[in-house]
């Protein structure tokens, strides 16, 4: 028995270096791999990543990790593994990250939507979804007949409130009288939380949901209850033929590609990377047919001022809740700003959580 | 034919046989579902189980991680263990946790950035205090008004979740993380980190604590009077009054044993591994610790070995994961197998199953 282990571990250790060619790249989930929404989307990522190199490149998960010791440990099992690149899919490995990238500081981490760097073999990377909420609050805001958006958020940081604020901002630029129902899981991922609270919103007069947290729950009660609803990440029309309008959709492929490529190159260095419709890391799921043309039009015309750069969706004047001013008018918010925001704009009535 | 029989008195031989026998059957059943899904049984149940201690390239720092995992599982489940003995069922322990870890992060955050060797024994007395604090509510309620403290103490966990993400979003924030929902991390305030004892080894405050409490519950368990009144009071109910055991004194003190012990561990993990006061911070170890309580048989010793075990399971999960794509929710139902095989085999040591020769009328 002895003799088996010892030649098995043997055995484990000689394959490593057998294949010295070969990048090692981890991936650590917050959610599992079938949530159909965010781990989804980095995990269609990953085997874009796969197919593209082939044999040059190995590729390894854990999903469901959660922050604090568990993922700490997850990325250190994964440095002492070989593995190379560490891609880290959630902003709350922060401190997790960082501690793991001081001792292993020959293995490069990619942090999705990170917002700490203390080392340089860390680059942070995230998507401007702000701009894509934008395209989706003014189909919302066009679309609602009960004048009321139901809004499924996550944690409260600064890239779901920028969220929140810039489908706010779009829905009542279309719809003055709009109005924004706002429930907090603070989870990404629970299935039963987040029908519970799309119920809710529904029960509340919503006839259009929007989620930032990643199950197809909500598509699904919103399906069932007859009301339009936003998919998240991930296209999540088969959950919801009649429901779901459209979604965000995350495209990390390219990314990921050429940080790994980077890597072989041997010019890979710490970065810090907000990437949109511009570069292709987000795009629209396809209308549903219940959009009408002309407004489907509209928001092909947003995507495309957006990505060219001719308009920005915080682009001022915009009060802060409270009033007191916050964008000039003709002001754009600069990416500092959106990176930390922590307060809602005004119009929104739900009080903001803290 | 087959016909079951009560036992006069329950096997005690299958009480101690069935754990190892679950384990066993685990591997089994657990190897057969990952060659169902395409991956070699034999390597994957190593990886489980051998590979966190005894691989070369994992086990330097598995074996560590391993007193990590363990200690809070082993710490909340020998409470827990004295009520369950005593049939007072807490089932809250992620609560009284949750709770432990505020009270002593709150603690340590109002002394910051003071140095200072009394900021952690301070901690410490937070942590048990709040723990126990939070503990007595379903105590109080059901000795005054008669409440079932499965319900109480279950619903409190929820209320305790709410309490800690407002405490990482408002209260307890971290002033210099704007934007941000946590704590300042305790492990970078030196007077309040639950550093390890001994550089790489795992060992910390929150593994010395459980070692404390594992020897403690066994010594009143077996020796004092306390621990035959809790005894009594669970196989004898009746008995135990006209023995002259006060069952409300019984329910706050398992309750109150209880709390203490799983708001310590809170403590000693918000200040060492978990770092910082997270609203994801509770990570399940207050439920995980009942089946720690029950697969060690409700015994100090037993919990040991069964929160070593699901420790492994963990950690080598984590590894199954990694080098051999295993999905994460087949590592979960693993894990739940050893329960379910645990409690289908405890059938037996109650009742005796007899093959009977013929027909009867």
């Amino acid at each position: 028995m002895k003799k088996l282990l010892t030649a098995a571990v043997l055995s484990a250790a000689l394959a490593t270096p057998a294949l010295a060619d070969t990048t090692k790249v981890g991936f650590i989930y917050i959610g599992p791999v079938g949530d159909f929404g965010w781990t989804a989307g980095h995990d269609r990522a990953r085997q874009e990543l796969q197919d593209h190199f082939g044999d040059a490149v190995e590729t390894s998960i854990v999903e469901n990790v959660d922050y604090g010791a568990d993922a700490e440990r997850v990325m250190t099992q994964m440095a002492l593994s070989g593995t190379d690149m560490i891609f880290a899919a959630s902003f709350g490995y922060g401190p997790d990250v960082n501690a793991v990238a001081g001792r292993f500081p020959d293995v490069a981490f990619q942090h999705a939507t990170g917002y700490i760097q203390e080392h340089d073999n860390i680059s942070l990377f995230d998507a401007r979804f702000y701009e894509g909420r934008a395209v989706l609050g003014h189909i919302a805001g066009k679309m609602t007949e009960t004048n009321t958006i139901g809004y499924i958020a996550s944690y409260p940081i600064p890239a779901v409130v920028s969220g929140i604020n810039s489908a706010y901002l779009h829905a009542k630029a279309v719809n003055p009288d709009v109005n924004f129902r706002i429930i907090w899981t603070y989870s990404w991922f629970d299935p039963a939380l987040e029908a519970d609270a799309a119920e809710t919103l529904i029960e509340q007069g919503a006839d259009v949901i929007m989620q930032h947290t990643d199950s197809t729950a909500a598509v699904r009660v919103a399906e069932d209850a007859g009301v339009m609803a936003f998919g998240q990440a991930s296209d999540m029309v088969e959950f919801g033929p009649n429901a779901h309008l459209s979604a965000i959709v995350d495209r990390w492929a390219p990314y990921y590609i050429s940080r790994v490529q980077a890597l072989k190159d041997g010019t890979w260095e710490a970065q810090n990377s907000w990437m949109g419709f511009a570069e292709g890391i987000i795009e629209m799921a396809p209308w549903n047919d219940r959009i009408p043309a002309e407004l489907q039009e509209e928001a092909d015309g947003l995507i495309a001022a957006i990505a060219a750069g001719e308009y920005h969706p915080f682009t001022g004047p915009i009060n802060r809740q409270d009033g007191t001013p916050w964008l000039a008018d003709g002001e754009v918010a600069d990416d500092g700003a959106l990176a930390t925001m922590d307060f809602f704009v005004e119009g929104i009535t739900a009080e903001f959580p803290n | 034919m087959i016909r079951l029989e009560k036992r006069k008195e329950p096997s005690k031989f299958w009480r101690i046989a069935n754990p190892f026998l679950a384990v066993a059957l685990t591997m089994f059943a657990g190897g057969v579902m990952f060659a169902m899904l395409g991956k070699d049984p034999i390597v994957a149940i190593r990886l489980i189980f051998f590979d966190p201690i005894f691989s070369e390239t994992f086990a330097s720092y598995s074996r560590p991680q391993l007193l990590i995992k363990s200690a809070p599982l082993i710490l909340i489940a020998v409470g827990l263990a004295i009520g369950f003995k005593a049939n007072v069922w807490n089932i809250g322990a992620e609560g009284q946790y949750i709770i432990g870890a505020l009270f002593g992060a709150g603690v340590a955050l109002a002394f910051f950035p003071a140095p200072g060797w009394y900021v952690f024994p301070l901690m410490v007395l937070a942590g048990a205090l709040g723990g126990f604090l939070w503990a007595m509510i379903p105590a109080i309620l059901k000795t005054r008004f008669n409440t079932n403290e499965i319900l109480v103490s279950l619903l409190l966990v929820y209320v305790a979740e709410r309490i800690l993400a407002a405490m990482a979003l408002g209260l307890m924030r971290n002033p210099d993380q704007p934007g941000f929902p946590g704590s300042r991390d305790l492990r970078r305030y030196e007077a309040a980190h639950n550093a390890e004892l001994i550089a790489n080894t795992g060992m910390h405050w929150g593994v010395v604590a459980a070692i404390i409490a594992v020897i403690f519950a066994y010594v009143m368990m077996t020796r004092h009077m306390l621990g035959f009144h809790v005894q009594l009071a669970g196989q004898a109910p009746r008995a135990a009054r006209f023995g002259g055991v006060a069952p409300a004194r019984l329910v706050v003190v398992c309750l109150g044993i209880a709390g203490a012990l799983a708001g310590l561990a809170g403590m000693f993990e918000v200040s060492g591994p978990g770092g910082q006061v997270r609203i994801e911070f509770a990570s399940g170890y207050g439920f995980t610790a009942i089946i720690v309580a029950f697969l060690g048989r409700l015994n100090p010793l037993g919990i040991v070995l069964a929160g070593f075990l699901l420790g492994l399971t963990y950690i080598g999960g984590e590894l199954g994961q990694m080098m051999l794509q295993l999905p994460g929710a087949a590592i979960q139902v693993f894990q739940g197998m050893l329960l379910f095989f645990l409690l289908a085999l405890d059938f037996q040591t109650n009742y005796r199953i007899r093959l009977t020769q013929g027909m009867r009328a």
